[in-house]
């Protein structure tokens, strides 16, 4: 019985695995070339049959750096993001303060907010504090992708944690701040390790405030090491696609192994 | 007439309960409470300064640039004499303004529909269970987690006219006779920069109607299938008017980050060939950042946050329908 419906699916699965080959065609494209060489334009073949690492040796030697940039401002706008949002989602989720609602719905429309708008004003307010070409600035302006996203989907988790919880740790005499971290953090994990991923994927594929915050080499992440390759005319598409290929591996590894986490943030950051 | 008497009634009574109190106590729990209020407050604090200064400043920053003429000289001189409507007087009269709305509208309404339509579909297959369809629906996901910029880049060299590999499969069949121009003909490039955007954004659209699926009853597809709804009409009468919630959300949604679209324009045609995939986003870079006339680029801006602000409101009225629903 269970075979037979088994086979009976099996064009269903077919018929899935052809629409995602189709999707994720552009991935294995983008591994294929990096794999072929570091010559010319020349049309590359449908699989590296003769596989060299030349284009990965040309990324590496061109942009090491760029890699270790993004991982440090990546690193630093999950360490910020969650400072500033965990005990605001905290807040708004035990709390009853008047504006509270005003804020959580500045929230909601801060998302919406161009990325050009808020670029287009840091500049001149880095440029007066001196954190243009920085990795504080661009950790600080990378966490507008993630705070407001960050509250909201720690919000909605928190509001599910019995209030009795914290309540008995307040009981005993612990104020707001040690029942927060000693019985509210450890019982949110799960949300918060969701939060400081998509915080992670966020700053490490930002791309606006790399362009607009940096203007010169000594920081840049990336996605701007990507993009110079672009401005110019492409010669050879291995390096490129070899250096792409490595700003892809944190989305892999996430998808991977974390995918309860992308799965919950995926859903839980637009509807809620 | 009669409830709203009795409720002045209790309030009146209450009002005179709380008279005669014992004003020591009362003082000692009012500071008790304030000091409460504070260490509540203490928690958001944090929160609201980086708000105010990471969204509040720009946007009114942003609104006030546009009166001013902003440029490299106001970086050393700290000098930005106002000009009233000369920036957006400057934008609206600009050739390139009617071509940018243009091109945003076409962007971005190409961009939702191409989304929509194969993220409903793709949706509407996986919600049939068959071996390893939790795998590849999550597989599906990855376009979205990759770095735009990567993504983007990518399909730069696929749309590559002479040797990018889509040009070469519709020559081998047939389908073309000369390479398409994809990213180099005024005439076609905004319909590549779509499909890059379309891609990017199939994840999105097919997992968030997946859920919305989901949330549908098996009885009422059982309910359905009695009254001989199946199929086609099952979708008609059943499917979509209980996805229309999720729908509004995903179609708002999408728009509100198709406006604001960036690095997918820049990294593939930097809003070139002659201006073809210029859009409000890409003008407004290009104004502040190349040109440095940081005015102006804040004029279009400003036209874009009123826009996007229009969706924004529109997104809340619909989202709080569906959480109604």
């Amino acid at each position: 019985m269970q075979r037979t419906s088994t086979l009976r699916q099996l064009p269903y699965t077919l018929l899935g695995l052809v629409f995602l080959a189709l999707m994720l065609f552009p991935v294995y494209w983008m591994v294929n070339t990096s794999f072929q060489g570091g010559g010319t334009a020349a049309s590359s073949s449908f699989f590296p049959t003769d596989p060299t690492f030349d284009g990965y040796r040309r990324a590496l030697s061109q942009q090491t750096g760029n890699l270790l940039t993004s991982l440090v401002v990546a690193i630093g706008t999950v360490v910020v993001s969650l400072a500033i949002a965990t005990p605001a989602a905290y807040a708004l989720s035990r709390f009853r303060l008047r504006g509270m609602g005003v804020f959580s719905f500045g929230l909601l429309i801060a998302q919406m907010i161009p990325g050009i708008v808020i670029a287009n004003s840091l500049y001149s307010l880095f440029n007066d504090v001196g954190l243009l070409n920085s990795v504080p600035g661009l950790v600080l302006a990378d966490a507008t992708h993630a705070v407001p996203f960050a509250i909201l989907i720690m919000t909605a988790f928190m509001r599910s944690i019995p209030p009795s919880l914290a309540e008995a740790a307040r009981v005993d005499g612990a104020g707001h701040f040690r029942a927060f971290w000693s019985i509210i953090v450890p019982v949110s994990r799960n949300a918060i390790v969701t939060a400081g991923l998509f915080s992670f994927l966020f700053a490490w594929s930002d791309f606006i405030f790399a362009l607009t915050l940096t203007t010169s080499d000594t920081v840049k992440p990336i996605t701007l090491g990507i993009y110079d390759y672009l401005e110019g005319n492409v010669q050879s598409w291995g390096p490129v696609m070899a250096t792409t290929v490595m700003s892809s591996v944190p989305a892999i590894i996430l998808l991977v192994f974390a995918q309860r986490f992308i799965a919950a943030g995926a859903l839980g950051g637009a509807v809620k | 007439m009669t409830t709203t008497a009795t409720l002045e009634g209790r309030d009146v009574a209450a009002r005179g309960d709380g008279l005669g109190g014992d004003h020591h106590g009362d003082r000692a729990r009012r500071r008790a409470r304030a000091r409460e209020k504070a260490a509540q407050w203490l928690f958001l604090a944090p929160a609201i300064v980086y708000v105010l200064v990471f969204f509040g400043y720009p946007v009114v920053k942003n609104l006030t640039m546009g009166f001013q003429e902003y440029t490299t000289r106001t970086f050393y001189t700290g000098e930005a004499p106002w000009v009233g409507f000369a920036n957006y007087a400057e934008v609206f009269r600009s050739s390139i303004f009617g071509t940018t709305v243009v091109n945003t509208v076409l962007f971005t309404v190409g961009s939702i529909v191409g989304q929509f339509v194969l993220g409903l579909l793709l949706a509407l297959y996986f919600r049939r269970r068959f071996p390893l369809s939790n795998v590849m629906r999550s597989l599906l996901l990855l376009p979205w987690l990759l770095p735009v910029i990567a993504g983007t880049s990518v399909w730069k060299w696929m749309l590559d006219q002479d040797s990018g590999v889509l040009n070469q499969v519709l020559r081998g069949l047939h389908l073309v006779s000369d390479p398409v121009p994809w990213l180099t003909s005024p005439d076609v490039a905004l319909l590549g920069v779509v499909i890059v955007n379309v891609w990017l954004g199939i994840p999105f659209n097919s997992a968030l109607l997946y859920s919305g699926l989901q949330d549908i009853p098996d009885e009422l597809y059982e309910a359905g299938a009695l009254d001989g709804a199946t199929g086609w009409k099952a979708f008609w009468h059943i499917t979509w008017p209980n996805l229309r919630g999720v729908v509004n959300v995903v179609l708002v949604l999408g728009v509100i980050y198709t406006l604001k679209v960036l690095d997918i324009i820049l990294g593939l045609t930097g809003g070139g060939p002659a201006n073809a995939t210029q859009t409000l986003a890409t003008d407004s870079y290009r104004r502040s950042f190349t040109e440095f006339s940081f005015g102006t680029g804040a004029a279009v801006s400003n036209v874009l946050i009123v826009v996007s602000l229009v969706f924004a409101v529109v997104y809340l009225r619909v989202n709080r329908r569906a959480v109604d629903e």
